[in-house]
C-alpha cells in the first residue's frame, strides 16, 4: 500500500556487473532499472572486474535519469540515497558509492550505505510484503552462497553458514564452460536440464551430512569435469542435458537440504530465497516441495527482483528510514567484505 | 549562470568553479570565483580517494562560505591515472552536477600540473618546454609534452620511465619516483595536482567560451570522437570522462583445464 507521506528511497547497486537503481516509496516498488556489463564479460567467461567499473561509470547517470523517468520522478522528489557499500567487487562498489554520495551531497538528503546480502534479503518485501519475524534466508548467486538467519533485516542479521569454496552460481559458470555452454552458465543449464534426467549421474553432495550449515561446491564442479572427461577419454558420446541436469540436482539438493535444516534448528517456519541463482527453475520447485512437507513458507521474489539490482538497495534503504536508523557519513568506504553481521555502515 | 553580451555569441562573465581531481595519490579540491581560488583542500593518501573526496568537497564549500546550488561549473579532473581513484572524482562529477543543474566538465590532470608550473610566485615555476609524469604503476608513467604551462604538445600517453624523451625537466610524481632513471637534476615543479591550479585553469577558458560551446562541452555525449576533437579545437576542457590508456587485464579463455591427468 502505498502512502504520499513514505520517503522516496533511491538505491544504487555496482557490486558487480550490473548498474542498477531502483526507486521506491515506503516498500512500494516505483522503478527498477538496470544496466548490464554482462555481454562485454560474456567472453572472458566470467566478470572482469575493471570492464565491470568502467561499465558503471558510464552507465550511472543515464540509469539513474531512466529509473527516474520510469517512476515519473525528479530527482529533487527523492529523499534519502542508499548505495551497496559491500560486500562485491572493489572497484565496482566505489562507482556506485562515490555517486551516492554526490547525489546524497547535492540533494541534501541522508545517505544509506547498506550490506547487499541483507538487499537481497529486503526486496522480497517490495513483493511480499513485510517480512516475517525471524526469517531463515538463503542467499545464493555467482558470487555468494549463504544461509542467514533475519530477526530484523534493518537491524540484525545473523551468518548461519556459507560456502567454503566456489559460490553456487559460480559452480553453474564452471559446469557451464565444461559442457561448452555459454557464460553465464545459470540459465543455460537451467534449460539445458529440462530434457535431461537429474538422477542420470550421481554427483557428490559436498556437506551433505557434516552437521554445519556451510556449503561447498568445489568438488562437485571437479566431479562433473572428471565424469565428462572420463567419458570423452573412452569415445562415449556425453548428454549434455543429463549432466546439466545431475549437477543442477545435486546442487539445489544441497541448497534446499540446509535451507530446511536451517528453519528445523531454529525453529523458524518461514523461507526466504534470494540471489541469481533463485531464478533457477528445479531450485524453485525442489524449495516448494520440501517447504510444504515440512510446513514452511517459502517466499522468492520473482526473477528480476531476485538477480542484482537497486530496488533490492532502496528496499532495504526504506528499513532503514523507517527505523530511524542514523544516516551514514560521506567519508563511508566501499568494502568489499564488508561482513553480513554489517547491515549498514 | 551568468551570461554577458546579447545574441549570438553570448559569453560567460560569471563563474564559480568547483574542480577536484583524484587521478594522483592527490585527493584534491578547491573553489574558484573567476578570479582567485577561494578554498582549496587536499590529501595525500592513494589509497582513499572515495572516502576522502565528498568530505572534502564539503569542506571548501564550507571555507567559502558557497552553497553548492550557486556552483554554476563542475570540473574534475580526466586523469590519466590509476582508474580506481580517478573513477571517484568523474563519477562525483557527473552526479553532483546533475542535482545541481550545473554543468561538468573534465580537464586532463597533467595539463592542470603543468598550468601549476606557470603560476608566478608558485615555487617550482618553469621556463620553456618540460613534460609531465604521474605514476601509472607496473614501472610506467604518464607522460605529457609541453611547450609551456598551458600549451601540450604531445600526450597524454603512458610508457616506461627510460622512454621519456631526453633532457626536457619532468614535473609530477612520476619525476620523482624514477629520479635515477630520468636524472636528479631533471625533476622539477610541483609533485602532485592542485584542484586551485585545475579551477583556475577551468575559469580562465569557461571565461571565454559561448553559451553554445558550454553547453556542448559539459554533455555526456554519445559519439565520444565528436566530442573529443571538439575538445581539442576549444582547448582544454572536455566532457568528464575518464583518459585511461590502456585496456582493461582480460584473456579471453581457451579450453577448459583439464582435471584429470
Amino acid at each position: 500500500m502505498s502512502r504520499t507521506d513514505e520517503p522516496i528511497v533511491l538505491g544504487i547497486e555496482t557490486s558487480c556487473d550490473e548498474t542498477g537503481v531502483g526507486i521506491v516509496r515506503g516498500h512500494t516498488l516505483l522503478a527498477n532499472t538496470i544496466a548490464s556489463s554482462m555481454d562485454e564479460h560474456a567472453r572472458f567467461g566470467g566478470v572482469v572486474p575493471e570492464v565491470a567499473s568502467r561499465a558503471h561509470l558510464e552507465a550511472m547517470a543515464p540509469t539513474v535519469e531512466g529509473a527516474l523517468a520510469a517512476a515519473g520522478l525528479r530527482l529533487s522528489d527523492v529523499d534519502a540515497v542508499a548505495v551497496t557499500a559491500g560486500p562485491g567487487l572493489a572497484g565496482a562498489l566505489l562507482v556506485g558509492v562515490a555517486a551516492a554520495k554526490a547525489y546524497a551531497m547535492g540533494l541534501g538528503v541522508p545517505l544509506y550505505g547498506v550490506n547487499h546480502l541483507a538487499a537481497h534479503v529486503a526486496v522480497d518485501q517490495l513483493e511480499h510484503g513485510p517480512l516475517p519475524k525471524p526469517a531463515i534466508a538463503l542467499l545464493v548467486s555467482g558470487g555468494h552462497s549463504s544461509l542467514l538467519l533475519v530477526p530484523d533485516v534493518a537491524q540484525d542479521v545473523v551468518s548461519l553458514g556459507s560456502t567454503v569454496d566456489d559460490a553456487a552460481g559460480e559452480a553453474f559458470d564452471k559446469v557451464a564452460r565444461v559442457l561448452g555452454l555459454p557464460f553465464p552458465g545459470g540459465p543455460y543449464i537451467d534449460r539445458a536440464a529440462r530434457e535431461g534426467s537429474g538422477t542420470a549421474v550421481a554427483f557428490p553432495r559436498g556437506k551433505y551430512d557434516d552437521g554445519t550449515l556451510d556449503f561447498s561446491f568445489s568438488g562437485l564442479k571437479t566431479a562433473v569435469a572428471r565424469w565428462v572427461e572420463a567419458r570423452e577419454a573412452a569415445g562415449e558420446p556425453v548428454s549434455v542435458a543429463d549432466v546439466a541436469a545431475s549437477f543442477q540436482e545435486a546442487v539445489v539438493d544441497v541448497l534446499t537440504r540446509k535451507a530446511l535444516q536451517a528453519c528445523a534448528r531454529y525453529d523458524v517456519k518461514d523461507l526466504l530465497i534470494g540471489g541469481g541463482v533463485a531464478a533457477n527453475s528445479r531450485l524453485r520447485v525442489l524449495a516448494q516441495e520440501r517447504c510444504d512437507a515440512a510446513g514452511v513458507r517459502l517466499r522468492v521474489p520473482r526473477p528480476g527482483l531476485c538477480t542484482d539490482n537497486g530496488a533490492m538497495v532502496a528496499a532495504l534503504g526504506a528499513n532503514l528510514v523507517a527505523a530511524g536508523v542514523d544516516p551514514s557519513s560521506l567519508d563511508i568506504p566501499a568494502d568489499s567484505s564488508l561482513p553480513i553481521t554489517t547491515v549498514h555502515v | 549562470m551568468g551570461w554577458g553580451g546579447a545574441g549570438e555569441g553570448l559569453r560567460l562573465t560569471f563563474v564559480l568553479v568547483l574542480a577536484f581531481d583524484t587521478a594522483t595519490p592527490a585527493v584534491t579540491a578547491a573553489l574558484h570565483d573567476g578570479d582567485y581560488v577561494v578554498a582549496e583542500s587536499t590529501t595525500v593518501d592513494a589509497r582513499r580517494h572515495g572516502e576522502l573526496l565528498a568530505p572534502a568537497i564539503e569542506q571548501v564549500l564550507r571555507d567559502s562560505g558557497v552553497r553548492l546550488r550557486d556552483v554554476t561549473a563542475i570540473v574534475a579532473g580526466t586523469g590519466p591515472g590509476p582508474y580506481t581513484g580517478l573513477r571517484v572524482g568523474l563519477m562525483t562529477a557527473t552526479a553532483l552536477a546533475t542535482t545541481i543543474g550545473a554543468p561538468a566538465f573534465g580537464v586532463c590532470t597533467l595539463d592542470a600540473i603543468a598550468y601549476a608550473t606557470g603560476q608566478t610566485g608558485q615555487t617550482g615555476e618553469i621556463d620553456g618546454p618540460f613534460l609531465v609524469a604521474t605514476d601509472a604503476r607496473r614501472k610506467e608513467v604518464f607522460w605529457a609534452r609541453y611547450g609551456d604551462a598551458v600549451t601540450r604538445l604531445d600526450g597524454p600517453r603512458v610508457d616506461r620511465p627510460d622512454d621519456l624523451p631526453p633532457d626536457l625537466p619532468v614535473v609530477g610524481a612520476g619525476a620523482r619516483m624514477y629520479a635515477e632513471t630520468i636524472g636528479a637534476d631533471r625533476v622539477a615543479g610541483p609533485e602532485h595536482p592542485s584542484a586551485g591550479a585545475l579551477a583556475a585553469l577551468a575559469a580562465g577558458r569557461l571565461a571565454g567560451l559561448t553559451v553554445e560551446e558550454a553547453a556542448e562541452l559539459a554533455e555526456m555525449p554519445d559519439g565520444r570522437i565528436d566530442s573529443v576533437e571538439k575538445a581539442r579545437e576549444l582547448g582544454v576542457l572536455g566532457p568528464p570522462r575518464p583518459i585511461y590508456l590502456r585496456r582493461p587485464d582480460a584473456q579471453i579463455p581457451g579450453a577448459p583445464k583439464r582435471v584429470t591427468a
